[in-house]
């Protein structure tokens, strides 16, 4: 595999917690990140949760 | 990329050529400044996605007040103008900004990159075609996300729980659970969503909070609160929020009355059909892979399973069939939060092992000019007022606050700004900077929690250090409080300005603190979850010290056969030993343990002592403690007496070996929860569930006219394993339920074995004559657990398992910095979950080792050697452990040493120093109280 091309880029698709948890990782062990996201901000479903357990942290 | 979707996926791992779409906003990002002019203008209002159609939204809008970016967007199927050009235009006029643009297009990206990571979620099952649950008919019925919207205070009744139907209080709420999910005649959705039974429970708790005396009763058919801690809350909500929980499945819905009440009948577990009455009922709907993912996996061209998410292996979780495309969170199966956030960082560990030869080749770090020497300077300030468009200037006279300004000491130049925080403005700030001469810098805007790093680079990029800038907060702090009041409002803001110039007039050049990181990672524990991060972090390119205490790796995985998607467990462990044999990145240390520990995130040092009695220091920047768990031994169900009562790992080796007992028996029995869910054990250890049914089947494959029954409390084949539990059943497989209270009776009379449990159905006590009993056993924590957890200074939970940093966040760091854990030795999982956090736990420690050193932020404590007395006592507040005692030099008494490393800059240090012995840099003693003296000098 040695020969082969690797682009030290990467794109991720989807910006809910999985996403820029992987976003981020990636981004803070250089490698240059492209988050895509359908909707008009990342968040995903977790940002639409009240709270959530155990702490009944507010999710935002 | 926001509104954004892959079209197109050519080309190989390592380099694929992937073709994106941009819908388009109508909004200039770079202009729109999100004051909100717009959407209060606009005259079209639709459902609103985000409060899951419980309240509106405008045609153009934010999707939530915290939304990132915070830029406005146009919905082109809503928006008037859009529709019939000419028309409306209101928001085009109202933005100052300038920033709508209705010829805004639809932009194709053409993006070269060496991997793929699919994360695109999940939807919730729609129940309105169902019919049967008066979703969409009646007003009182929602979903489970529509009551997270209810009770919200961001929501559309700002957290108050009221009917959607007439308004009125709700005083009794039902869950109903399942829906959408194990039901493959309804929605054809045959697996179980893994989340809704401990959202469901959350929910009535909070429900319950916010309306005192409320009723809150959860219908199900088992309750799978399988996570950390999720059986502790559940005994919780039952005992202490008095939430009822009721067994059984309910047939439908109806409406009564015109009020609309909701009519709930069921056959509960006497076998009795009852109907009850509720105000509110709110349906669990389950997760599923919306249509847009089903295509977005064929553009990818990934296989996927029956229940239409990605098929990965239980080896390689977030690896999908093609090579170079991963996938984390609910796309390869119902997932929570914690479980989405490891994997995500899983995929990361399994994009980096792919393109290490590439790290670093398109990064760059940013430059900035030379600092310029202020220290002997006198203070020159420039204040900047901030209008933040109509959001300060339309109640805050700015013009005042900045005559105001001018009129304070050492305050040289003072300037408004339309928006401080633009492009435009920053580079005008650095221009002044410059201009003017200035060496302190007051930013009169918005909140420095969102917006203080900005400033501190525009203050770079001016050649100054990026400590001298203060904020003050005259938007969210005033002008969004006081829109009422104006002229009060302006005197505050001239109040805080005046705080502002004062703290800043004290400032100094701090320096961000460089610790050196050695690259190097330990990883402690030989089983799947050590060997799987000890392996990708060299593949990474890594040095990894692997400690195993045994003399053979594998851990607790060479007792098992299967995992339960039915993989070869011995096959693919046997391939993972290999591979760590044969790395040369990777040291193994067999037969070894850790006895002491030293230094500091980038900068341990871990004695390991081997059985020979030798000892020798490892220096790693990261650790990751992978030790795992063991099976609990049983005493009760006669296990010590009885030599046909076995555990479900000694079962698995009796059956494999085809040993005559298990050959010839007829009838076995299996009993769950033997050592979990009970007493100081409330917890589930996932597994036993899974392992029992699979067992049964095998089983019932080998001789159809075997008995087998299975004696549960809540079967808990979670997520696509349910497919097990209807296969098992199909099978003939007998499940019967029992509760705490009525545990089995195990005894023996010479051949025969009896196993009495109380039948619900015929309510009276079964006796089942068995040859064989196996127990469900328990997983437990490794009892040393808590010993290795001192040396690191990390902590176990109540059970004794490895307690993470947060629950849903950082499921797999801990509280000390540089350390993190994966597998059994944080609670009972799976191979695919511990592999997941195993990839997590390495991706992890990566973003730290990928560094030559970490730059940390310079606000930290200092010691001040003329006031410190060693009195000691901030050595017992300090949160983090960052401050030591230590002797003087020449033994003239004792001194505290703060290590930067560890220091958070909190500041209890200095507020509990009686002597002014230690201060925290940025907000020293003269700092606050020059600004407390400014705020009481009017």
């Amino acid at each position: 595999m040695l020969d082969t091309k690797k682009v030290g880029s990467v794109m991720i698709v989807g910006g809910g917690v999985t996403g820029m948890q992987a976003a981020l990782d990636l981004a803070d062990s250089g490698y240059y990140v492209y988050l895509v996201e359908k909707s008009g901000a990342i968040g995903g479903a977790m940002a639409q949760l009240d709270k959530t357990f155990p702490t009944n942290d507010c999710s935002m | 990329m926001t509104l954004s979707e892959v079209v197109k996926v050519d080309g190989n791992a390592g380099d694929f050529n992937v073709t994106v779409k941009e819908s388009p906003r109508y909004v200039d990002m770079d202009k729109c400044i999100a004051c909100g002019a717009c959407t209060d203008k606009c005259p079209k209002k639709v459902d609103s996605e985000y409060d899951a159609a419980t309240g509106k939204r405008k045609a153009i809008y934010v999707k939530y007040a915290q939304a990132v970016p915070l830029k406005y967007q146009i919905d082109p199927n809503a928006c008037i103008r859009l529709k019939k050009p000419g028309a409306c235009g209101l928001c085009e006029k109202a933005c100052d900004a300038g920033a709508i643009n209705f010829n805004d297009t639809e932009k194709m990206h053409e993006i070269n990159v060496g991997a793929v990571i699919l994360a695109p979620g999940f939807e919730a099952y729609d129940p309105t075609d169902a019919g049967v649950w008066g979703y969409g008919t009646n007003k009182n019925v929602i979903t489970a996300m529509q009551l997270e919207r209810y009770l919200s205070a961001s929501g559309p009744t700002e957290g108050h729980l009221v009917r959607p139907s007439d308004g009125k209080p709700v005083r009794k709420l039902a869950f109903l659970q399942c829906i959408g999910s194990r039901d493959e005649n309804l929605c054809g959705n045959g697996y179980c969503s893994s989340v809704c039974c401990m959202y469901a429970i959350k929910e009535a708790v909070i429900a319950k909070d916010h309306v005192p005396g409320l009723k809150a009763s959860i219908f199900y058919m088992d309750m799978r609160t399988h996570g950390k801690d999720f059986d502790m809350y559940l005994e919780r909500a039952k005992n202490e929020s008095g939430v009822r929980f009721v067994r059984c499945r309910v047939n439908g819905v109806e409406t009564d009355g015109e009020g609309g009440d909701c009519r709930l009948s069921y056959v509960n577990e006497d076998g009795r059909q009852l109907e009850e009455f509720y105000d509110m009922v709110v349906l669990s709907v389950g997760l599923q892979t919306p249509k847009h993912v089903l295509e977005l996996a064929k553009t990818a061209d990934i296989k996927l399973t029956a229940d239409n998410f990605a098929a990965t292996s239980d080896f390689a979780p977030v690896q999908t069939s093609r090579e170079g495309i991963f996938t984390c969170g609910a796309i390869s199966g119902p997932k929570d939060i914690p479980q989405s956030v490891v994997e995500g960082s899983a995929a990361a560990a399994a994009v980096a092992d792919l393109l290490s030869p590439s790290r670093h080749n398109l990064t760059t770090e940013p430059t900035f000019p030379a600092e310029k020497d202020i220290s002997n300077e006198d203070p020159r300030i420039g204040v900047f007022v901030c209008h933040c468009g109509s959001n300060i200037a339309g109640v805050v006279d700015v013009k005042a606050v900045e005559e105001y300004a001018q009129t304070l000491p050492n305050v040289v130049y003072v300037e408004r700004n339309l928006f401080s925080c633009s492009q435009d403005t920053q580079d005008m700030i650095t221009k002044r900077i410059q201009e003017q001469n200035l060496n302190r810098i007051v930013i009169a805007a918005c909140t420095p929690r969102t917006h203080e790093p900005l400033f501190r680079e525009t203050l770079k990029a001016a050649g100054l250090n990026e400590y001298l800038v203060e904020m003050a907060n005259i938007r969210n702090h005033n002008s969004w409080v006081h829109i009422q009041d104006p002229k009060n409002a302006t005197a505050k803001a001239k109040d805080l300005v005046r705080m502002a110039a004062a703290k800043v007039t004290f400032g100094d050049s701090l320096t961000p603190i460089s610790v050196p990181i050695t690259q190097t990672a330990l990883v402690i524990g030989g089983g799947v979850a050590g060997m799987t991060s000890a392996l990708n972090l060299a593949e990474q390119g890594f040095d990894v010290h692997l400690v195993e205490q045994t003399d053979t790796l594998g851990g607790n995985a060479l007792n098992l056969k299967h995992t339960w998607a039915g993989e070869h467990v011995p096959t693919e462990v046997a391939k993972l030993v290999d591979k760590v044999l044969w790395n040369e990145k990777i040291i193994l240390h067999k037969e070894a343990r850790v006895t002491a520990v030293e230094g500091f995130v980038g900068n341990f040092h871990s004695t390991i002592s081997t059985k020979d009695g030798k000892s020798k220091v490892i220096d790693h920047g990261a650790g990751i403690i992978a030790t795992g768990g063991e099976v609990f031994i049983p005493q009760e169900y006669n296990y010590d007496n009885i030599t046909r009562v076995v555990t479900s790992v000694q079962f698995d080796k009796l059956f494999e070996l085809k040993e005559r007992h298990v050959r010839i028996a007829k009838k076995f029995v299996f009993i769950q929860c033997v050592g979990s869910r009970e007493g100081d054990n409330m917890y589930c250890s996932k597994v036993c569930c899974t392992h029992s049914v699979q067992s049964a089947i095998a089983l019932k494959q080998e001789r159809p006219d075997r008995n087998v029954y299975i004696l549960y409390r809540d079967m808990r084949t979670y997520g696509q394993r349910e497919a097990l539990y209807r296969q098992a059943r199909k099978l003939g497989v007998i499940f019967i339920n029992y509760e705490l209270h009525g545990k089995p009776k195990v005894t023996e009379d010479g051949d025969i074995i009896t196993v009495e449990v109380w039948d619900h159905v015929l309510h009276r006590p079964l006796k089942i004559e068995c040859d064989l009993v196996i127990l469900a056993t328990a997983i437990r924590p490794m009892p040393d657990a808590a010993d290795l957890g001192k040396l690191y200074k990390v902590p176990v939970d109540g059970h004794g398992f490895f307690q993470e940093a947060h629950a849903k966040l950082r499921p797999v760091d801990f509280s000390t910095d540089g350390m993190f854990v994966a597998g059994l030795a944080h609670y009972p999982k799976p191979i695919e979950e511990s592999v997941a956090q195993a990839l997590a736990a390495a991706a992890r420690a990566a973003t730290l080792l990928a560094k030559t050193s970490i730059s940390l932020d310079a606000i930290k404590a200092t010691v001040d050697e003329n006031y410190c007395d060693g009195c000691a006592l901030c050595v017992d507040v300090c949160p983090y452990g960052a401050i030591t005692l230590v002797d003087r030099a020449e033994g003239k008494g004792q001194i505290i040493r703060v290590n930067k490393a560890q220091c958070k800059g909190c500041g209890l240090c200095q507020g509990t120093c009686p002597k002014r012995g230690v201060f925290v840099a940025g907000f020293t003693m003269k700092q606050i109280s020059a600004q407390i003296q400014a705020a009481l000098a009017v």
